[in-house]
């Protein structure tokens, strides 16, 4: 389904164009009819049902959190106050974004050879591997983390053959970052692969022979000729992964350690734990503020990247 | 040549890494010991059984199919007037709008939950199916857009101005031209907002009351507060669920690229 949102996302300014062209040559044809034409007012009103739901229920709830952060319990800033001078949030906020940059490593290393192979075999071959990237989007998050579960555990499977082969163990594979690591990346690697590989099938393919043509060795060629051009999908991918990283909460409270929380957990405790609205809310500010200026800096290096690429689910 | 080869052999670790693990919960499901420990012992359909004869699961699966159909209903209605009207009109903000409904995939869902939670909370919606499907409209809605958009794309704008030109009303026009040509999109919008919602568990964990629990929702809680092996089996029917759900979305696709060669 990547694949769908994929070739429509690219798809989508085309049709503003073809329209744009259409409307242009439709006052040509000066029939009677032309008073079918919709006066441009109309078509608005089909936008109407949709903004209503999306203010309502996307962007209220956010202006309510945003609301609840500077005036809950009375209106100030305490709520930031105390968000930037207690060190416990601090040391959640580095270990959240450690974890998302650990994944969005995790994933730009499996990802990026596996999208260059996409560019490098037959037709059929690359819709099998587009496919095989899909496939896990079919299965939600949940069951997939309790798959995790089982396999991890201390009792489980992997753990036993650690012990029976190498004579060590239980490793603590759950409850642990290399869990969250683990079962984080796996979900998000689908987020990786398609922006890089969108970016490296557009790289003309003469390229890298131009370069050893002249003398260039290939790894030099691949440094300085590839992997540059390859930049717009390595920033679109790693941006996704990271910024979709950063809200994780299934994952960490499943396969991580209740002592080593990350923020969305935190955000969870303060709100339903302890009804502390404010602190819950600012924490929630400074999740999607860290988003803002992720996707500002990205918007600012590679201009016109699709974000929204391969958003299949 | 053997780059190539060994690019495949890593490819074949990143599919066994992604799809194998999951597949884990299938012979769980079976286990006839009431633990969690793989390998299995034995055969035994009695997690089948506990899920079908334990009402507070059924209601769960039924809330599920519930929310997840309206929400189906409501975000394909929406999303193919929005997608039509983005298609139609032209001005300044216009693709300040476009990214404005689809920011939702975008936001870490943990915000829109608290967000959603307390506006809830104002309005007395926890639980309630309306709330539920009204913030799992939010972010399917997106993706019946993005599908409709692209079959759009496909539609010449002429036929529709000739099917104007022959009498025909806006509406005449829309569902026996324009409808079936955007047909294989819509489906492919719908069903991925019927997974979507059905999958959800992020925002419906915190929408949630004892009232109304979505099966995400039931199986979280089930896991975090007892380690009943029924969950393997819930898990199992849920992914039957989605998947077939996603091969009918992938094979409507199929016809439509198909079709527009």
């Amino acid at each position: 389904m990547g694949q769908l949102g994929y070739r429509k996302l690219d798809g989508m300014a085309d049709t503003t164009t073809t329209h744009a062209r259409s409307k242009r040559s439709a006052p040509g044809g000066d029939t009677a009819k032309q008073v079918r034409e919709p006066k441009s007012w109309r078509p608005f009103l089909l936008l109407i049902p949709a903004f209503v739901v999306v203010s309502f229920f996307f962007l209220a709830p956010l202006i309510d959190v945003f609301y609840r952060s500077i005036s809950d319990p009375t209106l100030g800033v305490q709520n930031y106050v105390w968000l930037f001078t207690t060190p416990t949030n601090m040391v959640v906020a580095f270990r959240t974004f450690a974890t998302s940059l650990l994944v969005t490593i995790v994933c730009l290393l499996i990802a990026y050879p596996y999208a260059y192979l996409m560019t490098v075999v037959s037709d059929r071959t690359r819709n099998m591997l587009q496919l095989f990237i899909m496939l896990p989007l079919w299965t939600s998050i949940l069951v997939r983390t309790l798959a995790w579960l089982v396999l991890l555990q201390d009792t489980g499977p992997i753990n036993g053959i650690l012990e029976a082969v190498f004579g060590i163990g239980p490793l603590p594979l759950i409850r642990s970052t290399f869990g969250v690591a683990l079962g984080m990346s796996q979900v998000l690697l689908p987020f990786m692969v398609l922006p890089i590989y969108s970016a490296l099938a557009k790289i003309d393919k003469r390229l890298l022979p131009a370069a050893a043509n002249l003398g260039a060795r290939p790894v030099t060629a691949f440094f300085t000729v590839y992997l540059p051009l390859s930049r717009p999908g390595i920033f679109a991918g790693s941006v996704t992964v990271f910024i979709l990283g950063l809200g994780f909460y299934i994952i960490p409270a499943l396969l991580g350690s209740s002592k080593e929380i990350m923020m969305s957990a935190l955000m969870y405790q303060q709100i339903s734990g302890f009804l502390l609205w404010g602190h819950g809310t600012a924490l929630g500010i400074f999740m999607l503020a860290t988003t803002i200026v992720v996707l500002a800096l990205l918007g600012r290096a590679s201009k016109g990247t699709n974000l929204f690429a391969g958003r299949g689910k | 040549m053997t780059l190539k080869r060994a690019l495949g052999a890593l490819a074949v670790l990143t599919v066994l890494w992604l799809l194998l693990p999951t597949l884990v919960i299938i012979p769980m499901s079976f286990n006839s010991a009431a633990s969690f420990n793989f390998p299995p012992q034995g055969f035994s359909l009695q997690w089948y059984e506990n899920f079908f004869t334990d009402p507070s699961w059924l209601r769960a699966l039924g809330s599920s199919l519930q929310v997840a159909l309206i929400t189906m209903v409501v975000a394909t209605a929406l999303g193919i007037m929005a997608a039509i009207g983005l298609s139609k009109v032209k001005f300044r903000g216009k693709a300040l709008l476009e990214s404005y409904f689809l920011t939702p995939l975008i936001v870490p869902g943990i915000v829109i939950a608290i967000g959603l939670y307390s506006l809830f909370l104002r309005f007395n919606l926890l639980g309630t199916l309306p709330g539920f499907v009204l913030a799992h409209t939010v972010v399917a809605l997106p993706l019946v857009i993005i599908n409709v958009t692209a079959s759009l794309q496909g539609v010449d704008p002429k036929l529709e101005q000739a099917s104007a030109t022959l009498g025909a009303g806006r509406l005449r026009t829309f569902f026996s031209i324009t409808l079936p040509l955007i047909m294989p999109g819509v489906t492919a919008g719908a069903l991925f907002a019927f997974v979507t919602s059905f999958d959800e568990i992020i925002l419906s964990l915190f929408i949630q009351s004892p009232q109304l629990q979505t099966l995400p929702v039931k199986i979280y809680n089930s896991v975090t507060q007892a380690s009943d092996p029924t969950v393997a089996a819930v898990a199992v029917i849920a992914m039957l669920t989605s998947v077939l759900v996603m091969l009918t979305a992938q094979f409507a696709t199929r016809k439509r690229k198909r079709a527009s060669v």
